[in-house]
């Protein structure tokens, strides 16, 4: 009974839903109103290229645009991982126990001792040239978190310092408000370019964004590490 | 709706956007496991991202990246729900692992994930 009722309200919300979007119509163009109107997409297109000298467009928005608002999602994030933290508080003598008893084979451990460092080269690429090309500071710091769950996964007490965790993700943190507070000395608003944008497609373009996304590279690596090691020492009471 | 320019196939892309929503937000408020439902509602995230990113899409567009080999006219797809969409999977990634910390302490507390047999919350 309780399954058809969640069944019909499903069919109903799903067809208003999807009817929404039907009439808006698929691939389409955006609408204008008049050809002096330009849509939000194309000025940011044409300012990603002419003022700011980024390749990549979702870059320039998601840290030039829309920056205050990254600001905004890396603090959330930040919350969560504490939040994480506090909810699996335990007491001393607890920690260092982790719930995955059984050990790896060779293979794995000397196989995943030989993938850590690209495994973080590759973070630490995608993250310095989020502005070049797809990628960023959130997707590199994922990859060199993935790096570091391999580790944990292959080696019973390989362990990461939660005081180079915390130190290496406020610093971070430091870097985006600071970098974000020098636009009120240089230009006039909080995180203005007051750098030289340089030429585009070069490694060195686009003034503060790269500095601003190797920073959230490295906040987001150090914050993802955090949560899994978090999880992985959490040990059940019982086992089953 | 103009049929002549909104095609069979078309339909199918919101369809199916919607449709994974959907099986989220079923698995949600039907399931009684702790785990399905913070499954579920990791899949209604991935069915709203897929929804905004299809939103953009523009036929025969190419990707918002000025690389030295893009040719100066082809049109770009809108990268506003793009960068929109690197943020929701962030904040889904929090909420998810809120969830499941909440999860295990209810597991450490009552050594069950079925809300059936968790009474301490009914009134």
């Amino acid at each position: 009974m309780k399954k058809i009722l969640v069944l019909l309200l499903l069919a109903v919300v799903g067809f208003y839903t999807a009817e929404t979007f039907f009439d808006i119509g698929f691939g389409k163009a955006p609408f204008v109103k008049s050809s002096e109107i330009k849509p939000v997409k194309d000025v940011y297109l044409h300012q990603t290229v002419q003022e700011l000298k980024v390749a990549n467009a979702v870059t320039s928005i998601v840290v030039n645009f829309r920056g205050f608002d990254t600001l905004g999602e890396v603090t959330v994030l930040f919350l969560s991982v504490t939040a994480l933290g506090s909810i699996l508080y335990k007491k001393r003598h607890h920690v260092g126990e982790r719930s995955v008893l059984f050990s790896a084979s060779s293979i794995v451990t000397s196989g995943s001792k030989l993938l850590f460092p690209a495994i973080v080269l590759l973070g630490a690429y995608v993250f310095i040239h989020g502005h070049l090309s797809p990628g960023g500071g959130f997707q590199g710091g994922v990859i060199i978190a993935t790096g570091f769950l391999l580790m944990l996964l292959a080696y019973e007490n390989y362990s990461v310092s939660h005081k180079g965790l915390a130190i290496v993700e406020s610093l971070a943190g430091i870097t985006f408000a600071g970098v974000g507070l020098l636009g009120f000395m240089n230009g006039g608003t909080f995180l203005q370019n007051f750098l030289a944008t340089g030429t585009l497609n070069d490694l060195f373009s686009g003034g503060i964004i790269p500095i601003i996304y190797i920073a959230v590279g490295f906040k987001v690596a150090a914050e993802l590490t955090g949560v899994i090691y978090t999880v992985l020492n959490e040990k059940g009471e019982q086992h089953g | 709706m103009d049929s002549t320019y909104f095609q069979y196939l078309d339909y199918a892309v919101y369809g199916t956007a919607v449709l994974v929503m959907l099986i989220g937000l079923y698995a949600a408020l039907v399931k009684k496991s702790l785990l399905k439902i913070v499954i579920g509602l990791s899949i209604v995230d991935s069915g709203l991202n897929l929804l905004i990113v299809t939103l953009g899409y523009i036929k025969g567009g190419t990707a918002p990246i000025f690389s030295p080999g893009y040719n100066g006219t082809q049109a770009m797809v809108d990268p506003i729900p793009q960068a929109l969409v690197l943020t929701a999977i962030v904040i889904g990634f929090g909420v998810t692992a809120v969830a499941l910390s909440l999860v295990i302490r209810l597991w450490r507390h009552h050594h069950t994930l079925y809300i059936d047999e968790i009474k301490n919350l009914k009134w």
